[in-house]
């Protein structure tokens, strides 16, 4: 009951509120960010929360947050070089991200979110989320004061779950937070906007502009431990790739930093498993990182909990690479085995990439893996491997080349196999050109072209080309 | 049984099959969306599978299908998977050479 009205609580009515509970449970109106054409500004928007970098400093540091620990991986620099041609690879060094509190990266994206509802006055936070993004907000939240609500998709019919998302539940109530399990389906979202609608909450999006903004000290951080310690910037920033808020918020940090690094997305390869599908959702053993969230939200940001997606990877991506999954699990043994650290597997899809990506560089240059995040019981590679097999899945040494997502997982027989792949970002590009040009009522002017070029870091011809196969 | 204030899980549909939405994988718009969370009992006294009232960590209340009383985690490191320490034993091999396992 909203003043005194029957709600209509069902899956349409529900979602096409969903303007009107956002508005309310963000205070943010994203139709004042839409312009002429199919243009939408997204500086605008990253500008109009009210708070700049240093703001975002203040408030991780007030809150435990962030100023995490650079390593680097020289055991791991000097496999690499093993399997690299002479003079050749990088040296290689992670971001200790499972420092924060909640360990991971995502206590950035949740500490200004929950300190602007706190300011607003809101009572509780609500996030839409099976990772590690649940943790920090719940973390965030218990540090700040505020009551926190996470909406997790969890088991598939069987009721069977999977162990990652089981252990994140479970780190989340002891954080104090209520933890609303799904199953298996893109409704999470109806369900959300109704804890939104019954609550008064506020959203704490994944995909906020005040989440995105937290991440950009990640980025400044790293320009500046490099030019403190070694007097020069890293050559390339390898960012785990889903909802593309790590790597956007990333680069844009790198840049404010001044740091002039290639920023290269990393996603596990997915191919072939739908993310919506009851049957398949256990026969995946990575539930964040991978392409089935990489790509379609690289190439259509605005179809998750806010109208217009802070988190655009597009506009910085230099290069986007996709890694086995067999190979992430290769690498986060390599780092235990090999570093003495051990972390969880999911964290360390951009160290997988970067090890392959550093035997193309030479040997004076810098690679940074630019997170790691917990680990401990069924986040860990051992249940998640043993959660595979038990699911039918087959553990294989040979070339990972042959991994087929959801039939097996393929070990590199040696180091050497392990490779980065390229992903074919210009195919994305023109994926998302197409996707919002045929948003447009009217012809296409030149403010839309500009427009487009800034949302795929591409540039006017390439842009009237894809434009022309409309 | 359990009693008034136990804490308990509960269990209930939020949308039937016919009720998804259209963009769902075949297998996916078979079966029912459902729901899970933990919380007080308000009922006085209830028995697994009765229909039941909670109010959840942040005092909201809700309702379904009780499933467990004083609920606890299970998750833990999974069966030996002996394939971790072959790749221990050959990536120790690859980098210091020699027997290193």
């Amino acid at each position: 009951m909203i003043n005194g009205m029957i709600v209509d609580k069902s899956y349409q009515a529900v979602t096409g509120r969903k303007g009107e509970i956002i508005n309310k449970a963000m205070g943010v109106d994203y139709s004042k960010y839409e312009r002429d054409g199919i243009v939408f500004d997204y500086e605008a928007l990253m500008n109009d929360t009210g708070y700049t970098l240093e703001d975002h400093i203040r408030i991780q540091r007030e809150h435990n947050v962030g100023n995490t620990p650079v390593f680097e991986l020289k055991n791991l620099t000097a496999l690499a070089r093993k399997y690299a041609a002479p003079g050749k690879g990088a040296r290689i060094f992670v971001k200790d991200e499972a420092s924060n509190p909640a360990g991971s990266f995502k206590e950035r994206r949740a500490a200004a979110s929950v300190y602007h509802a706190k300011k607003m006055g809101y009572k509780g936070v609500i996030a839409a989320t099976s990772g590690n993004y649940g943790a920090a907000v719940a973390s965030q939240a218990a540090m700040q004061g505020l009551k926190c609500i996470i909406v997790q998709e969890c088991y598939d019919s069987k009721a069977s779950g999977q162990p990652e998302i089981i252990e994140k539940a479970r780190k989340c109530e002891a954080l104090g937070a209520e933890v609303l399990q799904l199953s298996v389906g893109p409704e999470l979202f109806y369900e959300v906007l109704m804890m939104l609608e019954e609550t008064g909450y506020f959203n704490a999006s994944l995909y906020s502009a005040f989440g995105i903004g937290g991440v950009e000290t990640l980025g400044w951080e790293l320009g500046h431990q490099f030019m403190d310690r070694y007097g020069r910037h890293p050559d390339v920033v390898v960012c785990a790739n889903a909802g593309g808020g790590n790597l956007t918020g990333t680069a844009r940090g790198l840049i404010k930093a001044g740091c002039p690094a290639q920023v290269v997305a990393a996603s596990v390869d997915l191919k072939g498993l739908s993310m919506a599908s009851d049957k398949q959702f256990n026969r995946k053993s990575f539930t964040t990182a991978h392409t089935g969230f990489g790509v379609p939200y690289a190439t259509d940001p605005d179809h998750s909990d806010v109208p217009r997606s802070a988190a655009r990877p597009l506009r910085y991506m230099d290069r986007y690479v996709t890694v086995k999954q067999g190979e992430v699990f290769y690498i986060t043994e390599a780092l235990a085995t090999l570093e003495g650290m051990e972390k969880g597997p999911a964290g360390n899809t951009s160290l997988a990439a970067a090890f392959s990506l550093a035997q193309e560089m030479d040997q004076d240059q810098i690679i940074v893996a630019q997170e790691t995040e917990y680990t401990g019981a069924g986040k860990h590679i051992q249940p998640q491997l043993a959660f595979a097999r038990q699911n039918g899945i087959e553990l294989l040494f040979g070339n990972p080349e042959d991994e087929i997502p959801g039939t097996n997982i393929v070990f590199p027989a040696d180091p050497g196999l392990l490779k980065a792949r390229d992903a074919d970002l210009d195919h994305m590009r023109a994926s998302l050109i197409r996707r919002q040009a045929s948003h447009a009522a009217g012809p296409i002017t030149d403010a839309d072209v500009a427009y487009l070029v800034e949302e795929t870091k591409s540039n006017e011809a390439f842009v009237r080309k894809v434009l022309e196969t409309l | 049984m359990a009693k008034k204030n136990d804490w308990v899980r509960i269990h209930r549909n939020v949308l039937e099959p016919e009720q998804r939405t259209g963009k769902l994988p075949e297998d996916t718009k078979q079966v029912p969306l459902e729901m899970w969370v933990k919380g007080r009992l308000q009922n006085d006294t209830a028995e697994i599978g009765d229909e039941v009232t909670i109010v959840t960590s942040v005092g909201r209340t809700e309702h379904g299908k009780l499933i467990e009383v004083n609920p606890c985690y299970e998750l833990n490191y999974g069966a030996f998977v002996p394939e971790i320490l072959e790749m221990e034993n050959r990536l120790r091999s690859a980098l210091f050479g020699g027997d290193q396992a």
